[in-house]
């Protein structure tokens, strides 16, 4: 074993760990993507507390966006790997099951990658919004559209096109903050890089391919961010 | 609510938040330096230099901290040419791994910050400092390093903030900061929340205190930017506009 090298490592043929690493990236997409999803979900409602005139609503979206952007991701992923863990067990309790019932890695992973990615969300929309001007909302409300029309036909297109370049951004922070779920034993890029490492004692060849592995997401997704922006630009002067 | 157990839980993670503290400190001061010299090197540098820094860039931002720590914790030990090295005994600890892993990831993000901070610099200044004679050092010295500064300081607060909780990731390498001994705690008590709240308590104090010393040093480099207090002597302050040349400055 010890006398395979990098390509030989890292090929599709025996011993090699191609297909592995390969799987192991779509799992990093799918988490990232999940949690992506979460994210935006989550915060689209916490811009609308922020925008919306509710005190209330208002003081807890900001005190979710403080804290989140404060603390570092990696302890939200244990609050959720163990705590949610313990939640389940603890329900499971209640209806007389008895015995450790486990949150799986990828969905506390993923609801954790959500939930930072939330508080990121939230302040891209709000800037978004901001950034559509009054006089084009006043102008739909004086053609006479309801607030439903001019959600879907001013508010959406405007908002979405502002939004696109943080919306980029966040995809590209979730996707490399998705390489910490490997804590929780999901094989992810990153845990197959260790296990392959562990299994052949060539550490520097795998995380390397993991890496690079990286980078081509990165960067395609860069490259198709950056495609879509264009098209939503279009028709709009420079 | 179980005062004793929070109590108990703050003192047991108060063990970390120097490392946390030195981890970031450390790793703040070397990224600062690397994201100068890249800013520079990018900027100014000769064409390969300036490539060559792109490159950096492109790949520090492109892959996970993580991958990056991995990387130089476990991965360079691969090579027998790095185990007899004499920085061995430098890459054998996680501590200095980290700070290496944390100062290139946070000088790749922080050149990106300053290469725009230099940009906005007007370039009339420099001309106006070359008018003068300044020497090209003395001009960056003098002229751009200031205004760079100021217009960077915003967002290499924000980076300084992202920094601080990367050095959370240590914890991966087995680092006992605030983290690391956080995750101890969880395994050993399954308090999870109690414990959670209090590493998260730690950690908002320690932004929230950043925060405050990066809106200081922005307050006190952008006086001149301020509306003066209106008081009588303000009218008669003409001359101390006006700063007199020390005589080795000609360069």
């Amino acid at each position: 074993m010890n006398s395979l090298g990098f390509f030989e490592l890292m090929s599709f043929g025996p011993g090699g760990w191609a297909p592995a690493l390969l799987k192991a990236a779509l799992m990093t997409l799918a988490i990232a993507g999940t949690g992506y999803v979460i994210g935006a979900t989550l915060g689209t409602l916490l811009a609308w507390a922020k925008i919306s005139g509710r005190r209330s609503l208002r003081v807890v979206a900001e005190t979710y966006t403080t804290v989140l952007r404060g603390i570092p991701d990696l302890l939200v992923i244990y609050l959720f790997y163990f705590g949610g863990s313990l939640l389940l067990t603890k329900l499971a309790r209640l209806f007389g099951h008895d015995g450790f019932v486990d949150l799986p890695g990828f969905a506390a992973g993923s609801i954790a990658i959500g939930i930072v990615s939330a508080a990121q969300h939230t302040e891209v929309f709000r800037g978004a919004y901001r950034a559509v001007s009054t006089g084009e909302i006043e102008a739909a409300q004086a053609i006479g559209m309801d607030r439903f029309l001019l959600f879907r036909r001013i508010l959406l297109p405007l908002v979405a096109r502002h939004a696109l370049p943080g919306m980029g951004n966040v995809w590209q922070i979730t996707l490399k903050e998705s390489a910490l779920v490997s804590v929780t034993g999901v094989v992810e890029l990153v845990r197959q890089a260790q296990i392959g490492a562990g299994s052949t004692r060539e550490p520097f060849y795998f995380f390397f391919a993991a890496a690079v592995l990286f980078l081509v997401i990165t960067s395609l997704s860069g490259f198709v961010l950056g495609r879509a922006e264009r098209y939503f630009n279009r028709g709009v002067r420079r | 609510m179980d005062f004793p157990f929070f109590l108990e839980t703050a003192q047991t993670l108060a063990a970390g938040v120097p490392s946390t503290l030195i981890l970031g400190l450390l790793s703040t001061a070397f990224g600062i330096v690397l994201a100068i010299g890249l800013a520079v090197l990018r900027l100014w540098g000769p064409r390969w230099s300036s490539l060559l820094a792109r490159g950096y860039v492109f790949v520090f931002r492109g892959t996970p901290l993580l991958v990056q720590m991995f990387l130089i914790y476990y991965g360079l030990g691969q090579f027998e040419a790095v185990r007899h090295s004499f920085l061995w005994p430098v890459l054998r600890e996680p501590f200095w791994c980290a700070i290496l892993s944390l100062s290139l990831n946070t000088g790749a993000y922080g050149s990106e910050i300053v290469r725009g901070a230099f940009l906005a610099v007007p370039f009339g200044q420099i001309e106006a400092a070359k008018a003068c004679g300044m020497s090209t050092s003395l001009a960056f010295r003098r002229i751009l390093l200031p205004q760079a500064v100021r217009h960077a300081l915003p967002a290499y607060g924000n980076e300084l903030i992202l920094l601080v909780k990367a050095t959370s990731l240590a914890s991966v390498i087995t680092l006992m900061e605030i983290t690391g001994v956080a995750a101890r705690l969880i395994s050993e008590t399954y308090r999870v929340v109690e414990v959670f709240i209090v590493a998260g308590a730690y950690y908002l104090v320690i932004n929230f205190v950043l925060t405050r010393i990066v809106a200081f040093a922005e307050h006190r480099l952008t006086a001149h930017l301020r509306a003066r207090p209106a008081t009588g002597r303000a009218t008669a302050a003409a001359p101390d506009d006006v700063v007199p040349l020390a005589p080795g400055d000609r360069a």
